[in-house]
Order: C-alpha cells, then structure tokens, then sequence
C-alpha cells in the first residue's frame, strides 16, 4: 500500500471505466478496497496481487482472492488476455521496473487501468522550486527517505511512454484534489498542472 | 508404561477406538500401483455436526506421522488433538458451524489399512506385503469415506504439509466435490532434497536389525533405533534454525562442562533422542515406510503430462495458500510455483505467505497471522456458500 487509503478519490473513477461482469485483476489491491467496490458495484470475477503480508490479510478476510506478491517479478505468471482488465492505482510508482510492469499489464489484460500520483502537480512544482525540498503533499505523504514511491512521474511522462511501448489511450481523467474530473477540454499542460491525480485506460 | 503405550498402539492399528468404515470384496481400493486393497477400513473422527443440506463439511487431511485425532485426546499418548487450537467450538474451524471430518490415511497405524493391519488372506500383519501407497491412493479412501457419510460436496478440504499434498490431489482429482481448498506449508511435488531425508530415515529403520525384511510384528520385535533415528532426523527438517538457536544454543544439558564423551551432552541432542523415544511408542515403522513413499511419488505436475496448470484447468474451487517464511522443507518457492500455476488456470487463489521463524512446523503451532488468514478466508467463503453457525 503506497498511498494513503483516506485519500483514494481514484477508486470510483476507476469503477466506472469497468464494464459489469469482466474479469479484473487488481494489481497493488492494498486492503482491497477497489476489489471490493468492484465485486460489490460491478459484480466482477476479481483478484489481486498485493505485496504486503497485512494487506493480503485483510483482502482474504474480506473474501476477495488475493495473492501475496510482488508486481515487479510475478506478474511474468499470469498468462497472455487472461483478463478483461488489469487495475494498477497508486503502485505504478512504486514498481521497479514501470516500463515492464506496463508492458506486462498490457499482456495480461485486454484493457489496463492506471492511476498514479501526478509529480507535475503545482504543488509538488512550487516544493521543489520554492522551498528546495522534495514534496510531501496529502496524495503524496512520504519523506524521500522513507517512501516506498521510487519512481516518480508526471502525466505528460506517463503519456510519452505510452507512446513508446506502442499503448493506445483509450481514455484519461485528471482528478483534482477533491477527486473531482478536470474538464475534458483542457489541454494536456493544464492537467499536468492541476492534476493531483490521474487514470489512465490503455489497449494495445 | 513405555511397553503398554506400544500395545495400545498395536491394539489402535486393528480395532481403533475411532469410527471405522469398512469397504468389503464389493468395493475395493484402485491403487496407483496397479493393485486393488481389498478388504479395507479406514478410522475417522468427526466433530460438529452435518447441516440438512450436507454443505457444511470440511475433510482435514493430516500430516505424515499425524493421525485422525485432530481435536481430542489421543488414545495413545493422552494427549491433545494435534490441531485443536485450530479446530473447536468458536475457533477458525468452527464446529459449531462445520462438520468436520479427519480420517487416518491407509498406510497409517491409527486404524486405517496399513502395513501394520492383519492381512485377511494370512491372519498376519501385512508389513511389506501392502502395496504401495500413493497421495492419490489415500485421497481415493477418503472419497470412499465421503461418500459413504452421504456428502456430495466438500466445503473444504484443508491440511499442512503432507495434509497439504492431499488437499491439492482432492481439489485436481475432485474439483466438483470441493468448495475451497487450503493447502498449507506444502508443494505440488516432493523435491529431490526432500525424498533424499526420507531415505536416510528409511535406511535407519531397515539397518535396525529387529526390523526383519519388515516382519518385526510377526516376530513380536519392534525395530525402534532405527525408527527413532528416521524421526531424528526428520524432526530436524521441522524445525529452523533461528528456532533451534533460541530453544537450545549450544547450551549443555544437565552439567556445568564439556564432558569429552558421546552421552547427550548438548541440549540439543538430548531433546532429539526424547523426540525419537516418544514417537517410536506410538508410531508403526513400516508404516513409517510407506508414507514417506507416498510423499517421495508425489509429483502432481507430471500427472498431467508435466503441466501444473493442467491439473487445475477450469476448476471452479476456492484456494486459499499458506506458506511460512522459515519452512525450508516446503519453502515459499514451492507453494509459489501452485499459486502460479492456479493463476495461469485462472483459478480464484488468494496466497499468503507467513513471517515466522519456527520453521516448517510452524503450521501445527499456534501462529496467529496463520489462524486469522484461514479464519477469514473460510468465513468469507461460508458467507458465500450461505452456511450459517
């Protein structure tokens, strides 16, 4: 668990780009709050992958099916279009290799869902240039020595590199602080500028 | 005391004081060795009791030198059921809510056919003469079992270790008749390391010289050095490292000084030679035999033409997979390899892996992380299945 849970306004956004009934793996399930939003809301055939011993706990507790383990190396198991979607929120910058973890994503699902923190915020801009310090900010609580986040990016970073591994947007969302959809007209900068958040649904 | 516990054991192997079912000539045992068993019984014992809609079943499968005394006083030693922290009114497995069942493997000596079982063609003890017996072999008996308390259906089978490998060969065999399935601190195979500890426990018992080509019953001998080197060493493969260090160090047992001689001088091997003395009381050796066997054969992957995945292809049961940080007799890599092969099967698995120190054995004591993750796994699942307590 990367984020903080108080402040996954993503969830819902996430919910609503999922067709009733798919097939969804959620990658980085944390206590399994999405899994169960999903299986609750949308009736999904779900599991998840989830590096931490309490966090799989809790998700097994909760009934959802919920494997223990790490995105960067078991994500190479699970075989080709095995799902309808592939959820990754808030781990992307949390992976070692997020290139990889991308591309197997990509592999896994016939769609992949993607929510990450965006580091182009104005906040984390004005940290940076203001104060000389790496951000902690509410989406972001962690210290540079202490986080678990190591690979850190803005939209704008995120969309080049879904050009470079060929992935087709299929549909993005910036979400501002109150979780709140930031209007669809903007241009790429605005949201890179006010997006505390974003979700991306890719295809290949 | 010690002569009488070996004759009560005896005693237990024939007649045993648990429920017994009988399979007569109109219903043999298909064995994986190409034989039938035929006559053959197997004990059990059940706890709870069985819903109007025979739903709420749960098989526990026992570990190799386990037996069907999951949660009472074993009549034998006396003492309690080897998972009775686990298993009981109110506990993770409820028997309030469930019915459960734990039956003695054949190829046991707790009163299901095994090498220690009169043979009715001879009126004497089998010994070697009983077929080999296989994972499969004791999953198949246990089906009979089931079908003959009238269930349909499994809620669940669960089991550790050996136990484990029965769950897993129940769920592939079976996956019609099984709910969820929990096999924990096992493997979908006994590797080459593992069969290779079996095999110096196997040679211990059959270098003892009262073990006579395996007719010691016959001759009223009973080969216990051997035996109880075998579960020496074996003990040892239960335990870890950091455990042993904190139980035991290096510290002297019952002196102040080294006294340059081969009496149990350290602690540690003072509790080894209890461990090997307690159990040869209680436990058949060649049944010793045949159930380390059974464990070396098991490879569930080739089966079925060496793909894992394939034996669990389209199953619709409910997995739930412990393993434990400091097992190094099935490590985590091992349950990994079931995980991923339930994943590339599309199967529903959750997986936990436990942080503990206490080894293989971890899985019979009391691990809290261990009892609360099977505790909401089944909760969670009886919920679904719409059992109630």
């Amino acid at each position: 668990m990367s984020v903080n849970n108080a402040q996954r306004v993503d969830l819902q956004v996430i919910a609503d780009l999922i067709r009733p009934g798919a097939k969804v793996l959620d990658v980085g399930s944390g206590d399994g709050a999405l899994l169960e939003l999903l299986e609750g809301q949308k009736k999904v055939d779900g599991r998840g992958l989830e590096i931490s011993q309490r966090g799989v706990n809790e998700c097994v507790a909760r009934g959802l099916s919920v494997v223990q383990g790490d995105a960067d190396r078991d994500l190479v198991f699970y075989p080709d279009r095995g799902f309808d979607y592939v959820v990754l929120s808030q781990t992307l910058q949390a992976t070692h290799n997020p290139r990889t973890v991308l591309d197997e994503l990509l592999r896994i699902g016939d769609r992949a869902i993607v929510s990450f923190p965006n580091f182009g915020h104005w906040r984390v801009r004005f940290s940076l240039l203001f104060k000389g310090r790496m951000p902690v900010t509410k989406d972001l609580p962690y210290s540079w020595y202490d986080t678990p986040n190591i690979h850190f990016c803005t939209i704008r970073d995120f969309v080049a590199l879904c050009e470079e591994i060929g992935a087709t947007v299929e549909s993005a969302a910036a979400l501002d602080a109150n979780g709140q959809k930031i209007g669809l007209s903007m241009p790429w900068w605005f949201w890179n500028f006010f997006g505390q958040q974003a979700v991306f649904l890719l295809k290949r | 005391m010690t002569r009488s516990r070996v004759a009560k054991a005896r005693d237990e192997a024939n007649e045993p004081s648990s429920q017994v079912v009988r399979f007569g000539p109109d219903k043999p045992l298909k064995l994986a060795a190409g034989l039938t068993l035929s006559p053959f019984q197997t004990a059990y014992q059940t706890y709870g009791s069985l819903n109007d809609d025979r739903s709420n079943a749960i098989l526990i499968c026992h570990a190799l030198t386990g037996d069907q005394h999951v949660a009472n006083t074993h009549p034998v030693t006396g003492k309690p059921g080897w998972w009775e922290a686990l298993v009981g009114p109110g506990r993770v497995i409820d028997t309030d809510r469930f019915f459960v069942i734990c039956a003695n493997v054949i190829g046991s000596c707790l009163g299901s056919t095994g090498p220690a079982s009169l043979n009715p063609e001879t009126g004497e003890p089998y010994g070697l003469n009983l077929p080999v017996i296989t994972i499969k072999d004791m999953v198949r008996a246990q089906a009979m079992l089931v079908d003959h308390l009238g269930i349909e259906r499994l809620f669940s089978v669960i089991g550790g270790s050996m136990g484990g490998m029965q769950v897993l060969e129940w769920a592939a065999s079976f996956p019609d008749r099984v709910l969820t399935a929990v096999p924990v601190a096992t493997g979908a195979r006994h590797t080459a390391q593992n069969i290779a500890f079996h095999e110096v426990g196997r040679q211990a018992v059959m270098a003892d010289p009262d073990w006579h080509g395996g007719a010691y019953l016959k001759s009223g001998k009973h080969p216990g050095k051997g035996l109880a080197v075998a579960r020496m060493a074996a003990h040892i493969t239960y335990l870890s490292e950091p455990a042993l260090h904190r139980k035991f160090g290096r510290n002297l047992q019952d002196r102040e000084q080294l006294t340059f001689g081969f009496d149990a001088e350290f602690q540690i091997e003072s509790y080894l030679r209890h461990q090997g003395i307690t159990f040869v009381d209680r436990f058949d050796a060649n049944s010793y035999l045949y159930l380390t066997r059974a464990m070396d054969y098991f490879d569930l992957a080739a089966e079925h033409d060496g793909h894992l995945t394939r034996a669990f292809t389209g199953t619709k049961t409910r997995f739930c997979v412990v393993s434990f940080t400091s097992d190094w007799l099935f490590p985590t890599e091992e349950s990994r390899m079931v995980v991923h092969a339930l994943n590339a099967a599309g199967a529903s698995v959750s997986f936990v892996e436990i942080e503990t120190d206490r080894g293989h054995d971890a899985f019979l004591l009391d691990e809290p992380e261990f009892h609360a993750a099977v505790g909401g796994f089944l909760k969670s699942a009886a919920r679904n299945a719409g059992i109630s307590s």
